[in-house]
């Protein structure tokens, strides 16, 4: 019989919170990069020069068909070689799941700009508004609402990722706690305590979440 | 006599090889109302399109006012955006499915041209936009969104907003087609009441009574050409080329229709 003992992660509280912390601002930089770059691509691909086209769909497809643990390793180790820049795991990390959220949040967002109405644009050109000014004031507003409820669940997505960071030594949440678990041979607690630490994050963001989407829905019909 | 405020000369427009507009001319003197009618597919739409260049001609001349762009049938691309939003600011368009902004409230409907084309002041913009709603008898509607509107709100908020652009011709694409019946009258009335005005404007309309009270000047078009033209006496009264009869009189069997 086993004997639990949670004990230990008192002892530890220090270095776990920090790798709660580390896990945090991941996520939050990389959700904001990641929409920027998703913003400017998912743009990008709608040009009507199909040079700038292809190659944004090129890196939106290279992203979205590997496996984002290949692209981490490939980052840290690969990327150095070819551009003989060596860069730090963390400046890897954020840059690769930068650009991993990055092509899907294109896609989102391709998605929300295209389902726009027509007619409203043609409106919008007709009084005289610039391509940029119509974006900005007429296509944007409406389909940032209409996108919200899936950029809210890839955001998800991107702070679940971030425990793969750990694998470059990223000392985030999961990365600590492996630490802590190989230091004191309590594998179990550690990992228990890591899930439900994910968990506790994340419950009351998808409810929020979810509490968007009706509100659109509701608000729509 | 002085130079027309809209002049259209030799007016080319082919998609993927079909030919919609084959060389269409006209002149609008300002002041004037034009009337264009005829079968669908003519391409009264296609014209009234070109003439804000939300549709861009291969070939022809444009002008509206002291502005005039060239196509030369060579060029794919239009004049920079600048130039572009220039133009079209001074010509008012209404759509057949008004094409309200949505996501903004009758008055901000109103207010977005001056503002953010224009760079007008808000509190400015919210008066004229205000002063606007009341000509077209929507005042108590200023802070509805489009979908708690009728259609015939709709279209009245739309043509607000065109004219706070203080446009110097409006274009009307089948504005009423969309409509109800009994919702057709209060749009044609906002529109009369600019016809009074003095405003310059194209019409394209299936309205052929309206056409007729409100027009100096009726272009009945057909296959991409000007087929007829004249004063509504004489090309709707006394029609002479057989095909703007033929349309005329099936016009006029189901107008009896709908009426019976």
């Amino acid at each position: 019989m086993y004997h639990w003992d949670f004990g230990i992660l008192w002892t530890y509280r220090a270095l776990l919170l920090a790798g709660l912390g580390y896990t945090l601002l991941f996520t939050v930089i990389c959700v904001i990069l990641g929409l920027l770059i998703g913003l400017v691509t998912g743009v990008g691909r709608l040009s009507k020069t199909p040079f700038v086209a292809a190659v944004l769909r090129g890196y939106v497809e290279l992203f979205r068909c590997t496996p984002v643990l290949v692209q981490l390793v490939w980052f840290y180790y690969a990327l150095p070689v070819l551009t003989g820049l060596q860069i730090s795991a963390t400046v890897a990390a954020t840059l690769c799941l930068s650009l991993y959220g990055g092509a899907f949040y294109s896609e989102i967002i391709r998605g929300g700009i295209i389902s726009t109405d027509r007619g409203e644009v043609e409106a919008a050109r007709a009084l005289g508004m610039r391509r940029y000014q119509i974006l900005r004031r007429i296509v944007l507003p409406q389909a940032l609402k209409r996108m919200a409820p899936p950029l809210m669940s890839q955001s998800i997505m991107q702070l679940k990722n971030t425990s793969l960071l750990s694998v470059l030594a990223v000392p985030d949440l999961l990365y600590q706690g492996q630490v802590v678990a190989h230091e004191t041979y309590r594998p179990l607690e550690l990992y228990t305590f890591i899930a439900i630490a994910y968990f506790a994050v994340l419950l009351p963001v998808t409810l929020w979440a979810k509490r968007l989407e009706f509100g659109t829905t509701a608000s729509e019909a | 006599m002085t130079a027309p405020l809209i002049d259209v000369c030799g007016l080319r427009k082919s998609f993927s090889g079909h030919d919609v507009l084959n060389g269409i001319s006209l002149q609008v003197r300002r002041g004037q109302v034009l009337a264009l009618i005829g079968p669908s597919g003519s391409g009264k739409s296609t014209l009234l399109r070109c003439i804000n260049l939300l549709t861009v001609p291969d070939v022809g001349r444009i002008t509206v006012g002291d502005q005039t762009i060239d196509f030369d049938g060579r060029r794919t691309r239009l004049p920079n955006d600048r130039r572009l939003s220039r133009f079209r600011a001074s010509t008012g368009m209404v759509f057949q499915h008004f094409n309200l902004f949505s996501h903004m409230t009758a008055l901000q409907n109103v207010m977005e041209g001056p503002l953010t084309v224009l760079g007008t002041a808000k509190a400015q913009a919210a008066d004229e936009a205000h002063a606007l709603l009341d000509k077209v008898g929507l005042l108590a509607r200023a802070g509805f969104y489009p979908d708690k509107l009728s259609g015939g709100q709709k279209q009245r908020v739309a043509i607000a907003r065109a004219l706070a652009m203080k446009p110097a011709v409006m274009l009307f694409d089948e504005a009423t087609s969309a409509l109800d019946p009994e919702l057709v009258g209060e749009v044609l009335g906002v529109i009369r009441g600019l016809v009074n005005d003095g405003m310059t404007m194209i019409l394209v309309t299936h309205e052929i009574g309206f056409a007729r009270d409100v027009a100096d000047q009726v272009i009945f078009m057909r296959e991409g050409v000007v087929a007829e033209s004249g004063s509504p006496g004489q090309v709707i009264d006394e029609p002479q080329n057989e095909a703007t009869r033929a349309f005329l009189s099936r016009f006029n069997a189901t107008a009896t229709n709908r009426i019976a």
